[in-house]
């Protein structure tokens, strides 16, 4: 948002949708436009001037007052395909336009594709050239004028009419020209917030900010706003949905930063975008520092090489040579060719998708950062975990690399840039990142003793705290009876398993949803039985296979009681909220 | 098998506490099972019976035998499996069981509760009954309680939904 007040060219159409509250969108840029422009005509003394206009702005777009989008949004959202035909339209049309207004001699040929402007012509070079033959240029000219205008007409009337506010309570979103929507989504149900900046929209200093509540595809999108804008915006939601009583700056250190920002970025708007697109993905005023988790591009690249996918592909390739060598047709070493080109590809996606990675802490949440064109980054409040389950695939353990996956109530669609670290929370990790992953995910996680618990968890071949399956179990489990086993911590249960994938699965017991013990005709015979704990869908399936049955009776009833206990004196929907009238909490929940 | 002193053996007796006991369904719940194993059965024998018939496979006839078998065997299950289904209201949550062969106790907090589904089949109908269907935001819980009276089942979803009001906890 700060960004805005620096340069002249952003500053008129800028302040239009952030500006116009109801109608009077034109006036009111117009008259802001000067009074913003003014510091950055002065370049001496930038901060003191700019800061103010700067914050109110933020607090604007807050306000409970309808405000649009993004200027460029428009374009950013499906204007560059209209772009792209009309330039492709006009570089076949020029040299006509030329020969119409500048006649020097007939063009050669009755108008075969030869004559054709340039690459690309084909079949609209023929249409172009039967036009100019009729002598009907004057009427293509007026149709194409006409698409356009028309087309602009309808992004800009669709613009007009999608707007948004963000009241204390709720953030509302309409749109729509012919069909109205309306959507609206309470803020303390806000399970994660999104925010992504493609790379397209990082030129035009555009960002999408998208509001995930629980529900298949139950989100708030806004699509695009400023860049610095979704940040701070991001901010004063999550204090708003933190409960936080006492309305509190965004932070001191937020504004200094956007000072310095500002100082920085004073010659321009080249100058900015190209400062915003080398700027380090996750900002250092941002987060704790302390509490900093990234991955380096080795390990990243040693994790994808190390995957199960390469083992698949080796065994692919390995098999296409014999096959060849067997038949002697050296054809089959052509399916190689592309089955390998498409396995870089999915490499070289994985490997942009989860570079410049990194999850901190932030005061409202976890921040997990990522993206190397294309960035973006996801803040989950606190409480919004449903399970968590670090594996380690066997080729990773001579490096002692982990990945971290969780359940989140808010479904992604499946597609969308964002569904794999919907889930994946750390693509891979050394222990001590894990370890502090965890403590920032499950601050219950952090104590002494849960810590001793949770490296147990992960690399112990038994005991150690956790009560493990009887040895009878080895005939359902004949490798990993001795690690199966569970522990419980004040308020969430661990689940060990796994022999050679070693598996720690972590449920807090606040966010359980039920809890089964079940007993088939085997574990019956073995008098063993299973235990499920039920979160939200997602991919950590978190269950307990053997367990003595004596044992699992225990466990059900005592953990289905820490469940009541931890889900009623539970209140991270409102994190921050430090003194709530009980009854109005109760009040408002799912 | 029924005997709950085997060790081995996950009992239900294990789960009471004292003062409340597992409430079952309806005796005429039964009826219903059989109606379902009798389905289960027909369609079977259906399936194999054009096998035989129309494609002339020889193994239909096996399987026209092992359809009669398993039908036989869930009709002479049935009313046990009708009495294994019971559920228990305790102080903060519902507990629910069923099955004997794959035997399953679920506990769920009144406050996960989202919805209440109460459905009535066609032979349900018939014998006043209805299932009720405890849902919350895990897909996989699925507490459904079969074959209750019309009116037990009315009574206790107000019941299930006033404790859940009193009991809400986020997701």
């Amino acid at each position: 948002m700060s960004d805005s007040g620096a340069a002249p060219v952003g500053i008129g159409l800028h302040a239009g949708p952030a500006e116009s509250t109801s109608g009077a969108a034109p006036a009111a840029s117009a008259m802001h436009a000067p009074v913003w422009s003014s510091p950055s005509g002065t370049p001496g003394e930038p901060s003191a001037p700019i800061t103010p206009p700067a914050r109110g702005y933020a607090a604007r777009l807050a306000d409970g007052e309808w405000h649009r989008l993004y200027w460029a949004s428009p374009l950013l959202k499906g204007g560059f395909a209209l772009v792209a035909i009309l330039w492709f339209i006009l570089a076949n049309l020029r040299e006509r336009l030329v020969d119409l207004f500048l006649p020097t001699g007939p063009v050669d040929g009755g108008g075969g594709p030869g004559s054709g402007p340039g690459p690309g012509a084909g079949d609209n070079g023929d249409i172009v050239a039967l036009v100019y033959d009729h002598g009907q240029t004057g009427i293509a000219l007026l149709i194409i004028a006409g698409v356009l205008v028309l087309s602009i007409a309808a992004f800009a009337v669709a613009w007009r009419m999608h707007s948004f506010r963000i009241s204390d309570e709720a953030v509302e979103v309409r749109n729509g020209v012919l069909f109205r929507h309306n959507r609206q989504a309470r803020l303390d149900r806000i399970q994660s917030i999104h925010i992504t900046r493609p790379f397209f929209a990082r030129l035009f200093g555009a960002a999408k900010i998208e509001l995930s509540v629980a529900g298949q595809d139950a989100k708030v999108d806004l699509a695009y706003l400023g860049s610095g804008q979704v940040d701070e915006l991001r901010r004063e939601i999550l204090r708003r949905a933190s409960g936080v009583q006492a309305p509190g700056s965004p932070g001191g250190s937020t504004s200094s930063r956007d000072v310095a920002d500002e100082a920085t970025a004073q010659p321009g708007l080249v100058n900015r975008r190209l400062q915003e697109l080398l700027a380090p993905e996750l900002d250092p005023a941002e987060a704790m520092a302390e509490s900093v988790v990234k991955i380096t591009p080795l390990r990243l690249i040693g994790s994808l090489v190390l995957s199960e996918f390469t083992v698949f592909l080796l065994l692919v390739v390995a098999a296409l040579i014999v096959s060849s060598s067997w038949v002697h047709h050296a054809f089959i070493l052509v399916l190689l060719l592309p089955s390998l080109l498409g396995s870089l590809g999915f490499y070289v996606r994985r490997f942009t998708k989860s570079a410049r990675y990194s999850i901190a802490a932030t005061p409202d949440g976890v921040r997990i950062g990522f993206g190397l064109l294309t960035t973006s980054n996801d803040t989950l409040p606190p409480g919004r975990i449903h399970a968590i389950e670090v594996t380690q695939p066997l080729l990773w353990r001579p490096f002692g690399w982990w990945m971290i996956r969780i359940n989140r109530a808010g479904h992604a669609s499946s597609h969308g840039s964002a569904s794999q670290h919907h889930t994946l929370l750390l693509p891979v990790g050394r222990q001590a990142d894990v370890d502090k992953v965890l403590g920032l995910l499950l601050p219950g996680l952090t104590g002494a003793e849960t810590q001793h618990l949770v490296v147990a968890g992960l690399s112990a071949s038994h005991g150690a705290g956790f009560t493990g399956a009887p040895g009878r179990a080895i005939v359902l489990r004949p490798f990993s009876w001795r690690r199966t086993g569970y522990a419980t911590t004040a308020d969430a249960v661990l689940l060990r398993s796994g022999f050679f994938w070693r598996r720690l699965m972590v449920v807090p017991l606040a966010r359980m949803q039920s809890l089964h013990v079940a007993q088939g005709p085997v574990r019956r015979m073995l008098g063993l039985a299973a235990l499920h704990f039920i979160t939200i869908a997602g991919p950590v399936r978190a269950s307990l296979g053997v367990i003595d049955r004596g044992l699992a009776v225990a466990a059900f009833e005592s953990l289905s009681a820490a469940a009541i206990v931890a889900a009623a004196a539970d209140s991270s929907h409102r994190w921050a909220a430090a003194t709530v009238l009980p009854a109005r909490r109760t009040g408002r929940h799912v | 098998m029924s005997k709950t002193t085997d060790s081995r053996r996950l009992s239900a007796a294990r789960f009471e506490e004292p003062g409340s006991d597992w409430q079952r369904v309806s005796p005429k719940y039964v009826a219903v099972e059989i109606a379902a194993s009798l389905v289960t059965g027909v369609i079977f024998a259906a399936i194999s019976v054009f096998f035989i018939v129309v494609v002339g496979w020889w193994f239909g006839w096996w399987m026209l035998g092992a359809s009669i078998l398993i039908a036989l065997i869930l009709l002479v299950v049935a009313p046990r499996r009708a009495r294994a289904i019971g559920y228990q209201l305790r102080a903060d949550d519902l507990l629910m069981r069923r099955g004997i062969m794959f035997f399953r106790v679920v506990a769920v907090p009144y406050g996960r509760m989202q919805l209440i589904d109460v459905n009535r089949g066609p032979l349900g109908r018939l014998l006043g009954l209805s299932d009720l269907k405890f849902v919350t935001a895990a897909a996989t819980t699925a507490v459904s309680i079969p074959g209750l009276p019309e009116a037990v089942a009315d009574e206790l979803r107000d019941r299930l939904v006033a404790l859940a009001e009193t009991r809400r906890s986020g997701l």
